[in-house]
């Protein structure tokens, strides 16, 4: 069966929209609490390579986009979450299924804020000691 | 023996050009837990991406890493491409061809540097020399090319910025067929020299189960069997066009790394022949003028592996949100268990055999060490690996032929 | 001017320093001291040490982890130390000096006596830069 079928089968009562901008660049939607279990299907079950997540400060809540590469046919499915609480925002850690998920979520969580609950050791990766706690750079009401 | 001691590497150390802080803990000889410290080269780029407009970031991202300046600009313009479409249905044929050159011979120089770089840390000076000699016709070429040996200003949304001109094709030809023979050189001083594959061979591996944990790329991952390239995988410029091998090799080990770099010179050289051969006449800029709202997502297979750039724009002419991920993000956070278990004398090899760039990775680290054990510097670190080298070749000196 | 640094400018020992750069700037540098340009044979060496050095040299917009290690290290100098600030960035942060991450440029930190502009500076710039030093230690104009 072809990936893209096996995607949307396997995560069927997950994914919550589907948007196909082109024949390589896939984005679906999941719930947060979902993230784990899709994160699981996809790099385990089938073997999608992970290669980065990004985080956004939108107005409707902290969006998170994990972006997985099919490298067979050199297709992106990136995962996208909502999180909808901007006061605490916070999210299922992906890092316990594979360790090349640590570095980001350390990065987003110090340039955004979002909590990733379960992170082996989520402390600071790029920002100086003496940078003010509470301070995200990334956060749109830090001007750019 | 068996007591902790910590063992700094950086951040200030003279032979690795950036700044990053390895703590290794070490039991006797053998490295047992590494801890990686980044934020030194932390410039806020993603947020500066914020407030320029499409045009300006451009030379911004270029700025990101000097040795990787092609693959940035290139991975940045191939995001905004795809909100428009993608590369194809915007660039004119014959910027695609300069692309290609362009960015195959920032390969062919970035491997050398490595090289250069490799061949001092394991003590063998002269491959230091030959390998960064025989790079400055290469950057000579990118001075004809685009005016400047570093730092190329050629990529903008919707094209190149210049042309190549008719005459400047011979010359670049005669500096490819001039180099030729000295990757035959390198090519029989590192893959056949006894010493080098004693040093390098079963050393800092990195097994394929973990390159995927890890989630490594380029020369890194094919190192280890893992056979991605994104000139492959998910073809531009006009690498879809061309004959060229993905260099594999399966043994995840040093010296599995240098094999696949040096092989990849040779690739790297026939694509641009092959360039120079196939090259059309006709523009090389479609004037793209707005850049609708929308998302992208740009990669380019970077010296060290796919370099990511994704945009978000909101129809305005500067990005909503910008995310960089070169390749070293994943490939030096891999070093936790590469250099684990191995011994001192060959930790700073291990460490740059994926080709750090932190400049890349943005990251600096900062290691505040606890205890007050012994401690050994950067310095004394490499001069422990070439002394390792010394006594490798005495040794196999001593055991004679055969 | 000072007998020692005059002594100095038979061969100067330079210890290179990247506070946040993008590369560039430092591997111009370490181009200067192969084959085709080959610094070496005016005396001027790569020191292991910022205690064995005689000149500082800079690149990078020196960010906030950095600037506290870049005082330390100017501060471990042996003096009379001479700082040359290398590439656009360590004149004057470049773009990013209206980045989060970039406090203040090179020489509200630091003294600086030399100046190398360019993104990155060309071998051959830096090599007059350090002609321009060379001369100005001796008190040559």
């Amino acid at each position: 069966m072809e990936i893209k079928e096996r995607i949307k089968e396997g995560l069927s009562n997950k994914i919550v929209s589907w948007d196909e901008k082109s024949g390589r660049r896939i984005y679906f939607s999941v719930k947060k609490e979902d993230i784990r279990d899709t994160v699981k299907f996809l790099f385990k079950e089938l073997g999608l390579r992970f290669s980065i997540a990004t985080g956004i400060d939108t107005p409707s809540g902290f969006e998170i986009l994990y972006h997985f590469s099919f490298d067979e046919l050199g297709i992106f499915y990136s995962v996208r979450v909502l999180i909808e609480d901007k006061k605490h925002p916070q999210i299922d850690s992906i890092a316990p299924i594979f360790p090349g998920a640590e570095w980001i979520e350390r990065e987003i969580w110090e340039m955004l804020g979002i909590n990733f609950v379960g992170h082996p050791n989520l402390k600071r990766l790029l920002l100086a000691e003496d940078w003010p706690q509470g301070d995200y750079p990334l956060r749109s009401e830090n001007e750019s | 023996m068996s007591h902790k001691v910590i063992v700094p590497i950086g951040p200030y150390h003279p032979l690795q050009d950036e700044p990053e802080f390895f703590q290794l803990y070490v039991e006797g000889e053998k490295v047992v837990d590494i801890d990686i410290i980044i934020g030194y080269n932390h410039r806020g780029i993603e947020k500066l991406s914020e407030s320029k407009h499409f045009d300006q970031v451009a030379f911004l991202v270029e700025r990101i890493c000097g040795i990787c300046s092609s693959s940035h600009p290139y991975a940045f313009v191939l995001a905004v491409e795809d909100i428009l479409g993608g590369e194809k249905s915007v660039v004119p044929e014959r910027a695609l061809y300069i692309r290609t050159i362009i960015d195959e011979l920032q390969r062919i120089h970035s491997h050398l540097l490595w090289l250069g770089l490799a061949g001092h840390f394991i003590g063998y000076n002269t491959v230091w020399m030959w390998a960064w000699k025989y790079r400055e016709p290469i950057l000579d070429m990118f001075e004809m090319i685009t005016g400047n040996r570093n730092n190329y200003a050629m990529y903008k949304v919707g094209g190149v910025r210049r042309d190549m001109l008719e005459e400047d094709k011979p010359i670049l030809e005669k500096a490819l067929d001039e180099l030729l023979p000295a990757l035959d050189l390198f090519r029989g001083a590192v893959m056949d020299d006894p010493v080098i594959k004693a040093r390098l061979k079963g050393v800092g591996i990195l097994t394929k189960q973990q390159a995927i944990d890890w989630c490594v790329v380029g020369p890194t991952a094919r190192a280890s069997g893992i056979n991605i390239d994104v000139r492959r995988d998910e073809p531009y410029g006009v690498s879809d066009r061309l004959n060229w091998n993905v260099i594999v090799e399966k043994d995840g080990d040093i010296f599995a790394k240098t094999v696949v770099r040096i092989l990849e010179l040779y690739e790297s050289v026939s694509i641009i022949r092959q360039c120079l051969d196939d090259m059309p006449g006709g523009p090389i800029d479609s004037d793209v003028k707005d850049i609708p709202p929308g998302e992208g997502i740009g990669r380019v297979e970077a010296p060290r592996g796919e370099c990511f750039h994704y945009i978000k724009s909101d129809g305005t002419n500067r990005p909503v949100r910008h995310k960089i991920r070169a390749p070293s993000y994943m490939n030096v956070a891999s070093n936790k268990v590469a250099a684990v278990g191995q011994t001192i004398s060959d930790a700073t090899i291990t460490l740059a055999a994926v080709d750090p760039c932190y400049c890349c990775t943005e990251r600096v680290a900062v290691i505040n060490k606890p205890d007050n054990k012994k401690i050994l510097n950067g310095w004394d670190l490499i001069r422990l690996s070439q002394e390792k080298t010394n006594k490798v070749k005495e040794d196999l000196l001593n055991a004679g032929p055969g | 001017m000072d007998f020692k640094l005059k002594a100095l400018t038979k061969s100067i020992w330079v210890f290179h320093v990247s506070a946040a750069s993008c590369n560039n700037c430092d591997i111009e540098i370490f181009d200067c001291f192969t084959p085709r340009f080959d610094i070496e044979r005016f005396g001027i060496q790569l020191a292991g040490s910022i205690r064995h050095a005689d000149a500082l040299l800079i690149t990078g917009i020196i960010n906030r982890k950095c600037a506290p290690r870049v005082k330390k290290i100017y501060a471990q100098a042996p003096k009379p130390c001479v700082v040359v600030a290398v590439g656009q960035c360590a004149l004057s942060q470049h773009m990013f000096r209206f980045g989060y991450n970039a406090p203040l440029p090179l020489d509200k930190i630091l003294p600086v006596d030399v100046y190398i502009p360019g993104c990155p500076p060309k071998p051959e710039a830096i090599i007059d830069g350090i002609v321009k030093l060379v001369k100005k230690l001796r008190g040559d104009k």
